[in-house]
């Protein structure tokens, strides 16, 4: 079986590969898309009343109910749907009547602007630290540090955004008064956000880092490192850490992911005009379309990420390449 | 260590962790009904303020006192939060093991839809469902339930699938068991300690994503409170009084921790097993008289000698006190020459090869009153020193060529880093030896296989991509530990062959560790045979059949079939178990096994003794195999 897949060579895995990735990700796409579709067919009752509120005029629901397509059949509205979304049309708000794409837009860049940070911060500290203490602590050495270091990592990971972010207002904008406490104005503000979403993530995936490298180390391959007479820096940076990063990096993608939707509860302590204000605000007043379309966007980017991340495993470890998942 | 307690109990951590949670129960039941009244007290006077001697942490913004409105949420945010997890971890138990109960046809699919949903953050799920199912409570309840159930969902599938593929249940199966009974009397209990782990662990974030729902304004809707929401009120008023929206942050951290601490506990995180208990203590080692080093080797003949070992001991640290898998091993190789190790496993005859190669790591100790290797002391312990000389002159070769091979780097890149760091050889120049050595032990296309990582190779063009690595340098002396064990009967002939080659070109010295003893009177001069840590017996490879005269010896040679054997008869075994290495017998380690066993052997430990053949450590090496002993023993 080995010397065949020898003799097939690279490129094919990588083509079949990106073959397999692609399906799973349009698949992924169109659930993602007709879900949001369906999600305001699912609403109970009407969802324009809903929207407009019961005082409103009945002749205005009724208009606004043509205005989006909801007495048309249910698969021309879906067809409707799907035309619009290749064209970037998201509607309009039911309350604002503000293009919807637009909104999005605006506020999909507030967003990211604290997510990418926070990614990469947490990914700064998380590799480090985790190589470092599984170089320190192998094979039951500094039992003490390890101990610390897993209890500190527990209670950091176990503690919400939500209260890190009250947490870090009390202290640091209220008690010190060294960055804002709220709003989007220079790059003082970025500060306490940033931190809020990477302390937690942080401190899980060091733990992760940690343990997948602790496996690593122990792995035959590294053996053989050693028996080479290399560097422990070499041994440990070139022999161990790629190997233990690829399982990391699995799990990055949904971290990502997650704390692109996390932004949702650091966004509302420090009123970030972000996307997930937008969200919960139209959650709230029912603004169906927007909602249905910041739905669609955390989605997409959940997917692509989770897609990205599958191709760094591959570029870093071409046995992942193959397989059928 | 106590048995009776469970696991979670045995570490300070768990402790805690359910400490904390049968506080947090206790608070559930009476905090209600001791303080709900204050909780709900408004006080239209003492409106939004501060810590005071009445209200610890303040009042809101209708007078009431923020601590004891914490202390009366804890029953709602963990009556919510265990209905969602009950909730989430049933369905994701359903759609887990639906693919073990349904037909292929139908399972496959399911488990394809759970791969889907794991791809969406939960909280987007939850968001998702709260838009459909409206802004309340119960919504909440059923948003987070939903969305916790496919990450439950795939571990509960992973477990349960590891599970069903073991013989007893596919037996269960087969013999037309109903597939439902199958998993809830076999699947299931032999799942249950993880999948409860990680429930426990899943409460955790299930009570953190209501608390985000709740603070967000979505989740629990007003009078009811709970944590978030008190959350949520008291950051309005953050600048005034940063205690209103502390104190439940306080709450929320605590019963966090009480979660995962007690899942983290439960999966043993902590380490509550042995291992902790490992220590060093010294122990009594044995020592035995090992043979003097032979007088009559002169000064000209020691110039020949690669490696001079002598009285090498490793040991670890153990519950009671430390092991010594390797205890007193003397070893002398000279160039050219093949010694082959055999021994069965847990005789410290790989202990023994690592030894040498210096790759015991700690916490194992290695020492030796000489371990000389191209006469240089390997013992003086400095890495600078030796590196460069082991680098370039000793060559290992490992068992198992599909892990010894680092699987992210080119084959190429791994032969040419050790010669770039001992030889200084610049980049081109390490990848043309390296391409050149791989064509020395005869790869076909060295340029491609150099270019290739070794998951596109075969397991014999790994092991000789291994051997090609040794021969970067010129080495003295190869350690081979079992190289043709994981390979099939013709390749294992093929890196034989070239393991011989090199050590006739280049003369090099050939340490060769194997179980299999035919493998080693194939290729080496002498064979010493191991037990228990100990060299029994050192003779000639030509002798092994005629002459070998420690029982164990003659054992191991029974147990190989030959053209001989009787077909018809069962074959030889070696009755008993080797000896556990924390629990020696006071005389001879094999006593135990031994046909020939006498109470001297019990008694007294026998030594290696030299004579006309080579060396022996048995009190019977004198005495003829007798037939009907053997016999009686088996």
């Amino acid at each position: 079986m080995l010397v065949e897949e020898s003799a097939r060579g690279t490129r094919g895995h990588w083509g079949r590969f990106a073959a397999r990735r692609a399906r799973r990700l349009l698949v992924s796409l169109w659930i993602l898309v007709t879900a949001s579709f369906l999600m305001i067919q699912l609403v109970p009752g009407d969802p324009v009343r809903a929207a407009l509120g019961t005082s409103a005029p009945a002749d205005l629901v009724a208009s606004r109910r043509s205005q989006l397509g909801l007495d048309e059949p249910l698969l021309n509205q879906y067809l409707g749907y799907l035309q619009n979304l290749l064209t970037g049309d998201l509607g309009e708000s039911i309350l604002t009547q503000l293009p919807v794409a637009e909104t999005i837009g605006q506020r999909l860049l507030a967003t990211l602007s604290l997510a990418l940070p926070a990614f990469v911060l947490t990914f700064a500290i998380a590799v480090p630290v985790g190589v470092v203490m599984a170089v320190a602590t192998r094979r039951g050495r500094r039992r003490r540090t390890e101990l610390t270091f897993v209890g500190t990592s527990i209670v950091l990971g176990s503690i919400p955004e939500f209260v890190v972010c009250v947490a870090l207002v009390a202290v640091f904008a209220v008690n010190l008064g060294i960055f804002p406490a709220a709003g989007r104005d220079g790059i003082e503000s970025y500060v306490l956000p940033v931190l809020a979403l990477s302390v937690g993530p942080a401190a899980v995936m060091a733990r992760i880092v940690r343990v997948e490298m602790l496996a690593v180390l122990d792995a035959d391959y590294i053996r053989t490192a050693r028996a080479k007479r290399l560097s422990s820096l070499r041994v440990n940076l070139r022999h161990a850490l790629p190997n233990a990063l690829t399982a990391t990096l699995t799990l990055s993608g949904i971290m990502l992911a997650t704390m692109v939707a996390g932004t949702v509860l650091v966004e509302a302590v420090f009123a970030w005009p972000g996307l997930g204000g937008t969200i919960v605000s139209s959650i709230q007043s029912r603004d169906y379309p927007l909602v249905q379309s910041a739905v669609l966007t955390y989605g997409a980017i959940a997917l692509t990420v989770n897609t990205l991340a599958d191709v760094a495993i591959a570029a870093i470890d071409p046995r992942s390449t193959i397989g059928d998942s | 260590m106590r048995r009776d307690r469970p696991e979670v109990l045995r570490t300070p951590v768990g402790i805690v962790g359910i400490t904390l949670l049968g506080v947090l129960a206790v608070l559930a039941v009476l905090a209600p009904l001791l303080w709900g009244e204050r909780a709900t007290a408004t006080d239209t006077y003492d409106i939004l303020a501060g810590p005071s001697a009445q209200h610890w942490a303040g009042t809101d913004n209708l007078g009431r006192d923020i601590f004891f409105r914490t202390l009366v949420a804890t029953r709602l945010s963990l009556v919510l939060t265990l209905m969602a997890t009950t909730l989430g971890v049933g369905l994701g138990l359903l759609l887990g093991m639906a693919p073990l109960l349904l037909p292929r046809r139908l399972g496959r699919p399911v488990v394809a839809f759970v791969n889907l949903l794991l791809g969406f953050p939960s909280l987007l799920m939850v968001l998702f469902l709260a838009v459909i199912l409206g802004v309340s409570t119960t919504s909440a309840v059923l948003a987070i339930g939903i969305a916790i159930a496919p990450p439950f969902a795939r571990l509960a599938h992973t477990l349960g699938a590891g599970v069903a593929d073991l013989d007893y249940v596919a037996a269960a199966r087969i013999s037309g068991v109903h597939p439902l009974r199958v998993v809830v009397r076999h699947v299931l209990p032999n799942v249950a300690e993880p999948l409860v782990v990680n429930a426990t662990v899943t409460a955790s974030s299930v009570l953190l994503a209501f608390g985000g729902l709740s603070f967000l304004g979505i989740g629990v809707q007003p009078p009811q409170y709970d944590w978030g929401r008190l959350m949520q009120d008291g950051l309005s008023s953050i600048y005034t009084n940063p205690l209103a929206a502390l104190v439940p942050g306080i709450a929320f951290v605590l019963t966090g921790l009480a979660f995962n601490l007690t899942g983290e506990a439960a999966a043993g995180t902590f380490g509550a097993k042995a291992r902790s208990r490992a220590r060093w203590r010294p122990t009594r080692t044995r020592r035995v008289a090992v043979r003097p080093s032979r007088p009559d080797e002169q000064e000209d003949a020691r110039a020949d000698v690669v490696l001079d070992v002598r009285d090498l001991v490793v040991s670890f640290p153990g519950p009671c006190g430390s092991i010594s898998p390797v205890r007193g091993v003397s070893i002398t190789l000279r160039s050219g020459e093949a010694v082959g190790v055999v021994g069965e496993s847990g005789s410290g005859k790989s202990m023994t090869a690592l030894a040498i190669a210096q790759l015991i790591e700690e916490p194992g100790r290695v020492t030796a009153e000489r371990l000389d290797f191209c006469r240089t002391d390997l013992r003086s312990g400095s890495r600078a020193a030796t590196d460069a000389l082991l680098g370039t002159s000793l060559a290992v070769v490992f068992q198992d060529p599909m892990t010894s091979l680092n699987p992210v780097m080119r084959i190429g890149g791994q032969l040419a880093e050790g010669a770039r760091r001992h030889q200084g050889l610049t980049r081109q120049d390490a990848a043309a030896r390296a391409v050149d050595r791989l064509r020395a032990v005869h790869l076909r296309d060295p340029e491609r296989r150099a270019r290739q990582y070794p998951h596109e190779l075969s397991g014999g063009m790994r092991q000789r991509a291994m051997i090609g690595m040794g021969l970067m340098g010129t080495p003295r002396l190869i350690v081979a530990d079992e190289p043709t064990t994981a390979l099939d009967m013709t390749v294992q002939r093929q890196v034989l062959d070239l393991l011989e080659e090199t050590r006739h070109d280049h003369g090099t010295a050939l340490l060769m560790i194997s179980h299999d003893v035919s493998v080693v009177s194939s290729i080496c001069d002498r064979v010493l045979v191991m037990y228990a840590g100990r060299i029994v017996e050192d003779l000639p490879s030509a002798d092994l059949h005629t002459k070998a005269r420690h029982p164990y010896t003659r054992a191991l040679i029974g147990a190989v079939p030959d053209m001989a054997t009787d077909l018809h008869a069962p074959l030889d075994t070696i009755s008993g178990h080797p000896v556990d290495p924390r629990h020696l017998p006071v005389g001879c380690a094999y006593a135990a096994r031994c046909p020939l066993v006498s109470e001297r052997c019990r008694q007294e430990e026998p030594t290696l003794e030299a004579d006309a053949i080579g060396e022996v450590a048995c009190w019977h090496a004198d005495e003829p195999a007798r037939a009907e002993t053997l016999e009686a023993v088996r």
